[in-house]
């Protein structure tokens, strides 16, 4: 078959498609984004009626696979790491319901923070959830594993997780198509059971989960993912977890390590081949992206067995990404001294887009809050989180998505007044309603805007779920109508919308200002899509 | 044959379609690719790289090792010595001498090209400007690839090729265009290096 060049996000999605997936479920998140992207925008997937788009948040998303799952067919649902998060609990209960068609949980990780807010590992979520995890080190392997994964899902009726990393993610190489699965009819779950987590029902599941850990784990050693690779030199045994096996071969020409390796793409961890590691070698280095998951396992909390090198020895670095340097550090190899970057190089960190409209929305709230003080405006997740750079330095936190509009409300009831939040909308509907719900109901005095660009920005310009929908909301969530405001971000606005800003800042209650102009890097794509839609028609 | 190559720009500035053209001309060529890209928040403005990697041998790392890129391709002047850390010592700077100034302390542009001039081996040229003089700025990215075009490992001919492929539906006026912007880099790095 043909040879496709994929990032390792496509290869998940073509996987998808060609595995007889019947509908994915995500809401964006870098560096997980172009799965969904790419089965979007994939005429096959149009063609083969498979349900794609954007949830509202990664728990709706999880829930919605796991429904599909329940009807019998194949789902996937992606996020990124801190997505798993918000996603945790119908995560971790899919682990005890298991599934009816195979579903596939993708979390992608990213170490040294390239694009977040924290460099978490999921593959404890997959522990913690005791399912099997798939981690694949090239974009073919990340095919194969789709393949692989449904198959083992349904096999245990357990979901099983994909975890990846941002070089993976966004990084190109060549996928071969294999072979292809058609789609599962809707069919009910065998066991009338299964999905009802009341305590009778959820003790029998959890034995169930407990009792196939030792299947997975034969899965585990058993599986092609995972490969004791022989060596000569026992002085060292080596463990190259996903992507960290690539960096490993790097620094060797032939591509023969003089050392066993055991390279893991399947968890758990396959224990007999590690004890035979540990067991023939007089160390083991670990190579692992991310936390040292294998690393503290191996070593144990007393550290009194043979030597076990890695990031808590300081062999690598405790955090941040790996790389073939640093892993040639571990391997003790010879490393030329780094040149630096010449000095005239100055920084240059992402900005706001010139024209943005936060930045207008920004320079209203900056004057109106000039009188009352600093630290008080609690930011979110999102292009706007750019305010807090140079020239604007107009916001105080951002911490989870949804984290603004209750921390104001924390901060008022501390007797922090004012009290701002400023949420973008697509942040807005992730995990702003129930927030805005809770000062609502104890008409706390805050005020918050809610950034409307009719995007989500940050991400790629995905749709967002609330468009059109945000005043309806807010009132619904029994906001007064009358401070609901919507204002445009435009220079020719900034008087008026400083006046508004003053007047509802003043307000004693719970107040919701929508700054409304559309993000000008979506709507020049649109308006690319419009022109190029029209061509055709012509 | 093995070539490492770290593509340099700014968020937006497209430094993907060079890769593009590139990759295209070395799968034709039945070599082996990695492309590691950078998506996300850098995108906003922000410096961004890509680690193209092209070989006839399987390549294992996505990235390429400190110190062992044989060239740095960059549409931007200072956005090139940002990454002179990743280049070999026998590495090629290909760089354009527009600067794209979104931040306060932007160096001045005769300082920059000077550092870049002490580099020891450099094609430095302003695709803006020869682009514009074919009759598309748009083009200049592909007058950097023209620029780039002699330490690929590809021939001339796959590199034009790959731009009939790439351009290909955009209609013959646009691959024209393209290609005289391959050729008038192309030129430019000849002159530079006789
Ligand atoms: C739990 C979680 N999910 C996803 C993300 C990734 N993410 C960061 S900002 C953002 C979207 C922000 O959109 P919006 O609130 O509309 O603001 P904009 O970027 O458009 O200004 C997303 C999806 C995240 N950081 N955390
Ligand atoms: S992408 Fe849109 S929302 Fe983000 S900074 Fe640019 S204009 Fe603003």
């Amino acid at each position: 078959m043909q040879k496709l060049m994929l990032l390792g996000d496509e290869a998940i999605a073509q996987g998808a498609i060609d595995a007889g997936m019947s509908g994915i479920y995500a809401y964006p998140g870098t560096p997980s984004t172009e799965i969904t992207e790419y089965i979007l925008q994939s005429k096959d997937a149009k063609e083969k009626k498979i349900r794609a788009g954007w949830s509202t948040n990664e728990k709706t998303a999880v829930e919605g696979a796991l429904g599909m799952s329940y009807a019998g067919k194949r789902a996937m649902t992606c996020m990124k790491h801190v997505g798993l998060n918000v996603a945790a609990d119908a995560f971790i209960n899919s682990s005890i319901t298991g599934v009816n068609g195979g579903l596939i949980v993708v979390s992608a990780d990213d170490p040294s923070m390239h694009s977040s807010q924290n460099e978490q590992d999921s593959r404890f979520y997959g522990n913690f959830a005791m399912i099997p995890i798939l981690e694949p080190s090239n974009q073919q392997e990340a095919y194969d594993m789709v393949h692989y994964g449904f198959d083992l899902s349904e096999k245990y009726s357990i979901p099983v997780m994909m975890r990846i990393t941002t070089r993976l993610a966004h990084s190109r190489a060549g996928v071969i198509r294999t072979k292809s699965h058609e789609q599962n009819e809707v069919k009910l779950p065998s066991n009338p059971n299964q999905f009802i987590l009341l305590p009778g029902n959820a003790r029998k599941q959890y034995k169930t989960l407990l009792s196939n850990q030792a299947l997975f784990e034969m899965e585990a050693a058993n599986s092609g993912f995972n490969q004791y690779i022989e060596g000569t030199d026992k002085k060292m045994g080596i463990i190259a977890c996903g992507i960290s096996f690539n960096y490993l071969m790097e620094n060797y020409a032939d591509r023969v390590v003089p050392y066993p390796v055991l390279r893991i793409g399947q968890y758990p961890v396959p224990v007999d081949q590690v004890r035979r590691l540990y067991n023939e070698c007089d160390s083991v280095l670990v190579l692992e992206e991310g936390y040292p998951l294998i690393e503290e396992l191996l070593r144990g909390m007393l550290n009194n067995g043979k030597t076990v090198r890695g990031r808590l020895d300081g062999s690598l670095p405790r955090d941040g990404e790996l790389s073939p340097n640093l892993v040639a550090k571990a391997l003790g190899h010879e490393v030329a001294k780094e040149v630096s970057v010449p000095s005239i190089v100055a920084n240059r960190p992402p900005a706001l887009c010139k024209g943005c409209p936060h930045i207008f929305s920004y320079n209203a709230l900056n004057e109106a809050m000039a009188e009352v003080g600093k630290g008080r405006v609690f930011a979110d997740i999102g292009c706007y989180t750019l305010g807090f750079m140079e020239p604007y330095h107009a916001i105080d936190t951002c911490v989870d998505m949804g984290a603004s509009i209750t921390m104001a409300k924390g901060a008022a009831d501390a007797g922090l007044l004012p009290a701002i939040a400023v949420i973008g909308d697509s942040t807005f509907t992730h995990s702003g309603m129930t927030g805005l719900l809770d000062a609502v109901v104890d008409n706390s005095p805050i005020t918050v805007f809610i950034l409307d660009n009719e995007t989500t920005g940050m991400t790629g310009g995905q749709d967002s779920n609330g468009l059109g929908k945000l005043e309806a909301i807010c009132r619904g969530l029994g906001v007064d109508p009358e401070h609901i405001r919507v204002v445009s971000p435009m220079p020719k606005s900034h008087d008026e919308n400083v006046r508004i800003i003053k007047e509802e800042i003043a307000y004693q209650g719970v107040s919701v200002i929508i700054p409304r102009r559309e993000c000008i890097q979506t709507a020049a794509r649109r308006h690319k899509a419009d022109a190029k839609l029209k061509g055709k028609e012509a | 044959m093995k070539k490492d190559i770290i593509l340099g720009g700014v968020g937006g500035q497209g430094i993907l379609s060079i890769a593009a053209i590139i990759g295209t001309a070395a799968v034709k060529a039945g070599l082996y690719l990695k492309q590691a890209e950078v998506h996300g928040m850098s995108q906003r403005g922000g410096d961004v790289q890509s680690n193209l990697r092209i070989s006839d041998q399987p390549i294992a790392s996505d990235l390429i090792p400190v110190g062992k890129a044989d060239m740095i391709i960059s549409v931007e002047p200072m956005e090139a010595l940002r990454y002179v850390p990743m280049l070999a010592a026998d590495g090629w700077i290909i760089t354009n001498t527009t600067p794209f100034i979104n931040i306060p302390d932007y160096p001045s542009k005769e300082e920059l090209l000077e550092v870049i001039a002490n580099q020891p081996h450099h094609i430095i040229l302003d695709a803006d400007a020869i682009a514009k003089e074919l009759g598309s700025a748009k083009a200049a990215n592909v007058v950097i690839l023209g620029a780039a075009s002699p330490f690929l490992g590809l021939s001339y001919e796959q590199i034009e090729d790959a731009i009939r492929i790439t351009f290909g539906r955009k209609g013959d006026e646009v691959v024209n265009l393209n290609l005289a912007a391959l050729k008038a880099g192309r030129d430019e790095a000849d002159q530079q290096m006789r």
